[in-house]
């Protein structure tokens, strides 16, 4: 996948230059992009002036970003301590019947990317499963492929 | 019973709205606040109520407000701590969405007392529309003259920002949460100097819960009287209970404090599905130790449950019921925990990286005599060796499931596969 530096430089600029802006900056590239651009690292140090380490130890520190490309689409199915014990594994399971990947992968059209996330905090309405944003609480499991389809 | 103070108009869907919130008698304890009382006062107020931390610490609020240097010139900051992470809980999710005006407004009158005129609400990256509704309730407030330069023509000035977070359940630790906000890596820093005394720039800095702040409100208006006179002779007020696992109505209650488990969780929460028996319970969110069924009166406050060998925490109660495998969720546990480490300490990053190895393989059936052993050893020597709670946080339900359910984790060990049938948990 190649992104063009321009546009990533784009997001940079429309950012206030501000050290304590970093994660805001990276949060507004993943938004564009569904990830951080290798570029990107290089382009946000030199923004703000800081260096490429510590705007990549920042990057890989929050477990929102991401290095790698991911789909259009992203499903992430909580794992937090409710929804584990009420049957996660099995949504999880199921995904990989219906569209063929693993949480952490995503499928060659780019179409959909599985994310295992840590409690999101709908503990009363797990087992959670969150397509693009949208949350589906009480997930029956046999329903998940279809839930993510319909989106 | 439930007792809905800070839920009171949580079902009404226009509460969000500036309108509805002052219909409902919004944004008056600001008022009275500004116009009527000195900060010295609001803060002895607070102390009245006896209102604690209610993100899990349980540290009296108007106490904490206290320890800030009197005679230090560097401006103060105040930060609402909405980055609720802790496995089980869902209470200050609530709050942010329907009834974020009262969080407004508790901020408000809270950085009043402390002398802020800068307010910071952090809230967790996966919160993306409690921080859409209080970014909308900010900017409302700003509209109506609540928030910016020369409050209601009293001079005050305070302005407030929404942060919002990039996934990190440390974040929600005050200290590695200033060092999220100066844009850093969100890793726990060295105490003393306490927050109070430099926190956010190195200025004085008070963090509180959604809870607790949201409590304050409410606080200024009745009194610390009224609020004192709810609850234990310790444990004041109201607590948000957020309710989930194997039983009929999991969601979020608000009790007195003092109210017995057993009602929140056979009365509210309608009893374990059809057909299942309660195995355990986790009180305080993932990191407590866990409750064995015969605790299940245990009164819900501070007190009661440290008596009890647990903790309130956050108020999350997770409900166990006897198809769940004790060893499989303690694998999900550490392992949840080993992610979120931050690295700082080498007990935690590398204790906790150990203990999921080795849980890990119990629960593959690989486990090896001396395994419960070597995991306790473990545990022993990260519990208090840290900067931060996480190394205890990530020790206590894994000590306590094996305290509770040793022979689970034996049988295991001995015959390589589950004690429990259960459809969840395979093997």
């Amino acid at each position: 996948m190649i992104i063009d530096s321009n546009k990533i430089q784009k997001v940079i600029d429309d950012s206030p230059q501000d050290k304590k802006q970093l994660i805001m900056i990276l949060q507004n590239i993943q938004l564009e992009f569904h990830y951080l651009p290798k570029e990107s690292i290089g382009l946000v140090s030199e923004y703000l002036g800081m260096p490429q380490s510590t705007v990549y130890s920042a990057a890989t520190f929050y477990k929102s970003f991401s290095l790698v490309p991911r789909g259009e689409n992203i499903i992430k199915v909580c794992k937090g301590t409710a929804c584990h014990i009420k049957g996660a594994d099995l949504i999880i399971d199921q995904l990989y019947a219906g569209i063929g990947i693993k949480p952490g992968q995503t499928t060659k059209d780019m179409k959909y990317t599985i994310e295992v996330v840590n409690c999101v905090g709908a503990c009363a309405m797990a087992p959670v499963m969150i397509v693009n944003d949208k949350y589906f609480g009480e997930v029956k499991c046999n329903r998940a492929t279809k839930l993510v389809k319909k989106g | 019973m439930e007792k809905k103070i800070l839920t009171k108009y949580i079902d009404d869907p226009n509460q969000v709205n500036i309108d509805t919130y002052l219909s409902h008698g919004g944004y008056k304890a600001f008022e009275k606040a500004l116009k009527e009382m000195k900060p010295s006062e609001v803060i002895e107020e607070v102390k009245k109520s006896g209102v604690r931390g209610r993100g899990g610490a349980g540290f009296p609020a108007g106490v904490k407000w206290g320890f800030i240097p009197k005679d230090n010139p560097k401006p103060r900051y105040l930060v609402c701590n909405g980055d609720e992470s802790e496995p089980g809980t869902c209470k200050d999710r609530v709050l942010m969405e329907s009834d974020p005006h009262g969080v407004v407004e508790g901020m408000a009158i809270s950085s009043f007392a402390i002398g802020s005129h800068l307010a910071f609400i952090y809230i967790r990256g996966e919160f993306a529309y409690p921080a859409r509704m209080m970014e909308k309730a900010v900017e409302e407030a700003y509209e109506k003259g609540y928030l910016g330069k020369n409050i209601l023509g009293t001079g005050y000035d305070l302005d407030m920002i929404v942060h919002t977070g990039g996934g990190a359940y440390i974040c929600g630790e005050e200290s590695s949460q200033l060092n999220s906000i100066e844009g850093e890596r969100g890793m726990s820093r060295m105490r003393p100097p306490f927050p109070a005394v430099a926190g956010l720039y190195a200025c004085p800095t008070i963090v509180n819960n959604v809870e607790t702040l949201a409590a304050v409100p409410f606080i200024i208006n009745n009194g610390g009287d009224w609020y004192a006179s709810m609850g234990t002779e310790k444990s004041k007020g109201t607590k948000l209970f957020s309710l989930s696992g194997h039983v009929k109505n999991p969601g979020h209650y608000e009790l007195e404090m003092g109210t017995p488990l057993s009602v929140l969780i056979n009365d509210l929460g309608g009893g374990m599905l059809d057909g299942h028996k309660l195995k355990a319970i986790i009180p305080g969110g993932s990191s407590t130790p866990m409750l064995l069924p015969d605790q299940i009166d245990v009164k819900l406050d501070y007190e009661s449950l440290a008596e009890a060998g647990s903790m309130l925490g956050s108020g999350a109660v997770i409900v166990i019921d006897e198809r769940t495998c004790m060893v499989w969720v303690a694998e999900r546990l550490i392992h949840f925990y080993r992610h979120e480490s931050c690295g700082k300490c080498t007990p935690c990053r590398d204790g906790t990286g150990w203990l999921e190895q080795l849980i890990s393989r119990i629960e593959r059936g690989e486990g090896q005599p001396g395994d419960i052993e070597k995991i306790e050893s473990l545990c022993g020597n990260i519990m208090g060796r840290t900067v931060c709670p996480l190394g205890d946080a990530a020790v206590m339900p894994i000590e306590s499931s094996i305290k509770l359910f040793r022979d689970e984790w034996e049988y295991h060990i001995q015959n390589k596969k589950c004690m429990v049938k259960s459809e969840f948990a395979f093997k």
